[in-house]
């Protein structure tokens, strides 16, 4: 051995050595993630403990249960000592949670009012579809109306006339100055909506009978009410609200005044009350012998509700903007309306899609609330249901179904309107 | 008046004409006013002219007095004397007073679960995070009412009944000896004293003295213990050192309150289970614990996405800033971080506290008897005085959610950033 030779140099590099055990894959990802320490250790074990306790509890009453069967008695007999849910009634009874106690044989027109309502809400909601869809989707209310209620289709046609009639009174009075025009406007409707209206209705229907088969308010519910009173609560409600924002912030003190009354009241009282008001009181406030469709007293007064929280959300969105935004219209000389739809609200209601939305969620569930006023909402059905003698103490079925339901609606609105923030988003993060 | 501007000066010495009330910026605004006030006060005398016509048509008047007759319906749930012969002034009260504590229970259940809930969605523990979103989520998008029926329906389909608990093979057993919860209520022990002062009269309330005493107390030591806090703030201003103030806090707050129970012979009364219900304790009835499990837990679903936005919205820098300064993690968080983000979290939370009193309406659904529930169902009902009783209802409810509202006006007024 030849001791003068220097020790042995390595030639190459060694290869990477694996990392530690704890280090890589799972391993690394439960110590990060869930045992970094005590605290977290802890609870990662309580929500394992609470994860398995809810599995093991719902798994029996999900898998073993009954599709097949009359009454919950049959039920029970089918599951004997098993532990499993009935989901039978929804089998028996879904089209009653769907549509209340509408004529079977007329189903299929909420199903195309709904249908015909995906594809009038499409221009709105996306902007890749063509824009001349628009003008379906002004024609869809009246459509809709008379999908659901039936009756003679001359009865939306005229109301359409109305405005057609306005319309083209502002094109003839446009030359005397944009507020005569517009009052002009107004009183011409008004005037073929109370007098020639009814009298063109009939005449038409005699000429042309297109009618369906009418069906009255007190058979429509289910979750065909809710959507009814959903969708026009919210169409009705956003464009008041920005009124009733913009009066708030309005400077002329008694359009002011207005407002604020109007929207701390309505905000102070709970929604319950209001529709008590709708259903016991509107009589007092009507002339004698008046009465209209509760349905409607229903939808006005929800409408209302949801007008004072919109204006809230919108009026945020207001104050948020820097009043350079204000000047910068004003100094390009645009007049107030111009100002707002151009430079104001196209960003006030951008910054508030989140609480518009909330409040359009918030209305959404709050139909509901109807039950307590003799209108048949799903709740209320699911409350017939279980007077049935077949059906007697049946409840977390119905609850499921009907919760499962608000569930897809109200999370998709929330998911579309997170969509919406990022489709709009134009700063550069 | 965006187009003030454009008036040049030769229109200032132009004569009045007519359409310059509509298209002159100077006047525009005082024509709007006037017509809407005009329009306003039509539609108020409108409406006035319909209400007497139908209330003459039905042979009715409006007054309150029927207030002071005979209410004649039983209340299961007071907190104040009632009995069947009482006013229906006092049936309103009784109700008002469940509506107030339902209330308060629920502001307090759900602050609780919504910060816990809150704070735990932004930990990084990945599956308390995800639990955490799956609550909320599931909570804020079924509505509240479904919420209340299914507890309703746990509280009486789901629970044992009291002959459950009887007999020596019982299928149920009480809480460490001293709570059950059964399909007739949850009972709890309630507090007695052996020694009892009596109570003041005050017209409409006769509150116990002992319960004065106590919050007394209470009272006395909270200021007196702020007092302490203070001194040693100023101490520690003037000389740089802290007095140690701890063990001085605890024996403030604690021997007072201690020593006044012990005097008036505080002990617990245990509930139980005699012919085929709980006697004693506290019976916290179905439509009680239903309305307080749903409103908390719905409304905590709320507060949790308001604390986590409040959270969220302090940013990094503070913390950094924070320990750059030397302070401690607890220090920073106390000091720091919290008072920047209870900025943001304090106003939603007020007006979630503001839906929880709104909601408490919804009472009706499983039978608990709160303000709607009296004044606004029985009272109504049996006097026909929907007028009234739904106008009182509704100024009552304003003025609860007016004071909540101003609480709030004063706090943003306080803690409010300070800008020019």
């Amino acid at each position: 051995m030849n001791e003068r030779n220097p020790a042995f140099v390595r030639g190459e590099m060694l290869p990477a050595r694996e990392p530690p055990a704890g280090e890589m894959g799972l391993l690394k990802l439960l110590r990060k993630s869930l045992f970094n320490n005590w605290l977290s250790s802890i609870l990662t074990v309580i929500s394992l403990i609470v994860l398995v306790w809810i599995v093991r509890s719902t798994s029996p009453w999900l898998f073993d249960s009954v599709w097949n069967a009359h009454s919950l008695s049959e039920c029970r007999q089918m599951l004997g000592v098993a532990e499993g849910a009935c989901w039978a009634v929804i089998r028996d009874r879904w089209t009653q949670l769907l549509f209340g106690f509408y004529p079977p044989e007329q189903y299929w027109r909420p199903v195309l009012a709904f249908a015909l309502m995906l594809l009038a809400l499409s221009p709105v909601l996306f902007p890749p579809v063509p824009r001349r869809l628009l003008w379906f989707s002004a024609v869809f209310p009246g459509l809709a109306y008379w999908l659901i209620w039936g009756g003679t289709l001359w009865l939306p046609v005229t109301a359409y006339a109305g405005i057609a009639v306005g319309a083209v009174s502002l094109r003839l009075t446009a030359r005397l100055g944009a507020g005569v025009g517009a009052g002009l406007a107004f009183i011409g409707a008004l005037t073929w909506w109370f007098f020639a209206s009814e009298p063109v209705t009939t005449m038409l229907g005699q000429l042309l009978p297109l009618s369906l088969a009418p069906v009255t308010s007190r058979e429509v519910g289910g979750f065909l009410l809710s959507i009814v009173i959903g969708v026009t609560g919210i169409s009705f409600s956003l464009p008041l609200g920005i009124v009733l924002a913009l009066g708030r912030r309005s400077k002329m003190p008694l359009v002011k005044t207005l407002s604020v009354v109007f929207i701390e009241f309505i905000r102070g009282v709970p929604l319950i009350t209001l529709l008590f008001t709708a259903s016991l009181l509107l009589n007092y406030f009507l002339p004698p012998g008046t009465n209209f469709d509760l349905i409607l007293r229903v939808i006005i007064m929800v409408t209302l509700f949801a007008t004072a929280y919109m204006a809230e959300v919108i009026r945020g969105g207001l104050a948020a903007l820097p009043r350079g935004q204000y000047e910068a219209a004003e100094a390009l000389g645009l007049d107030y309306w111009k100002a707002q739809r151009l430079v104001i609200m196209p960003q006030a209601l951008k910054i508030s899609i989140p609480g518009i939305v909330n409040s359009f969620i918030g209305l959404f569930k709050d139909t509901t609330l109807v039950v307590f006023i003799g209108l048949l909402d799903p709740i209320a059905l699911s409350n017939s249901i279980r007077a049935t003698t077949n059906w007697q103490g049946i409840y977390w079925e119905l609850f499921v179904f009907i919760g499962a339901l608000f569930f897809i609606f109200c999370f998709g609105m929330s998911r579309y309107s997170m969509h919406l923030e990022r489709r709009l988003r134009t700063d550069h993060r | 008046m965006a187009n003030a501007i454009t008036i040049d000066s030769r229109g200032l010495n132009r004569p009045f004409r007519l359409n310059m009330l509509l298209n002159d910026s100077r006047y525009r605004s005082c024509t709007i006013q006037i017509f809407v006030l005009m329009c306003l006060m039509l539609g108020i005398a409108w409406l006035v002219d319909n209400t007497v016509r139908n209330l003459a048509l039905l042979g009715k008047d409006f007054s309150f007095s029927f207030l002071w007759s005979t209410a004649g319906y039983d209340i299961n749930q007071r907190l104040i004397d009632y009995d069947t012969q009482m006013t229906h002034a006092r049936a309103a009260l009784v109700g008002l007073l469940n509506t107030v504590v339902l209330a308060v229970l629920s502001c307090v259940l759900a602050t609780v679960i919504g910060v816990l809930a809150g704070v735990l969605r932004l930990s990084g523990n990945s599956i308390v995070a995800r639990l955490m979103t799956v609550y909320v989520e599931v909570f804020r998008n079924i509505p509240l009412l479904l919420w209340i029926l299914v507890f309703g329906a746990i509280m009486s389909e789901a629970v044992p009944a009291p002959n459950a608990f009887k007999g020596e093979n019982a299928t149920a057993s009480m809480i460490l000896g001293a709570a059950a919860i059964t399909n007739r209520g949850v009972f709890i022990p309630e507090p007695l004293f052996a020694l009892d002062l009596g109570t003041l009269n005050l017209g409409v309330f006769e509150p116990s003295l002992n319960a004065i005493a106590a919050i007394g107390v209470v009272i006395a030591c909270l200021l007196v213990n702020r007092a302490l806090v203070r001194h040693a703030d100023r101490v520690q201003s003037k000389t740089g050192i802290r007095p140690v103030t701890w063990w001085k806090t605890i024996a403030v707050l604690l021997c007072p309150p201690l020593l006044l129970l012990w005097v008036l012979g505080f002990h617990l009364g245990y509930p139980e289970l005699r012919g085929f219900n709980f006697q004693g304790g506290l019976q916290l009835r179905n439509a009680l614990i239903a309305m307080w499990l749903g409103l908390g837990i719905y409304t905590g679903a709320f507060i949790a996405e308001n604390v986590r936005a409040g959270i969220l919205a302090i940013s990094r820098g503070q913390t950094e800033a924070a320990s750059a300064l030397g302070l401690r993690p607890g220090k920073t968080m106390r000091l720091v971080i919290l008072p920047q983000a209870l900025r943001v979290i304090v106003p939603p939370l007020i007006s979630q506290y503001l839906n929880i009193t709104k909601n408490t309406s919804l009472g009706l659904a499983v039978g608990y008897m709160d303000l709607r529930s009296t004044l606004g169902g029985i009272t109504i009902n049996q006097t026909g005085r929907e007028l009234e009783g739904m106008l009182l209802l509704m100024l009552i409810y304003l003025a609860l959610s007016l004071i909540i509202s101003g609480s709030m006006n004063a706090y943003n007024a306080r803690v409010g950033l300070k800008e020019r």
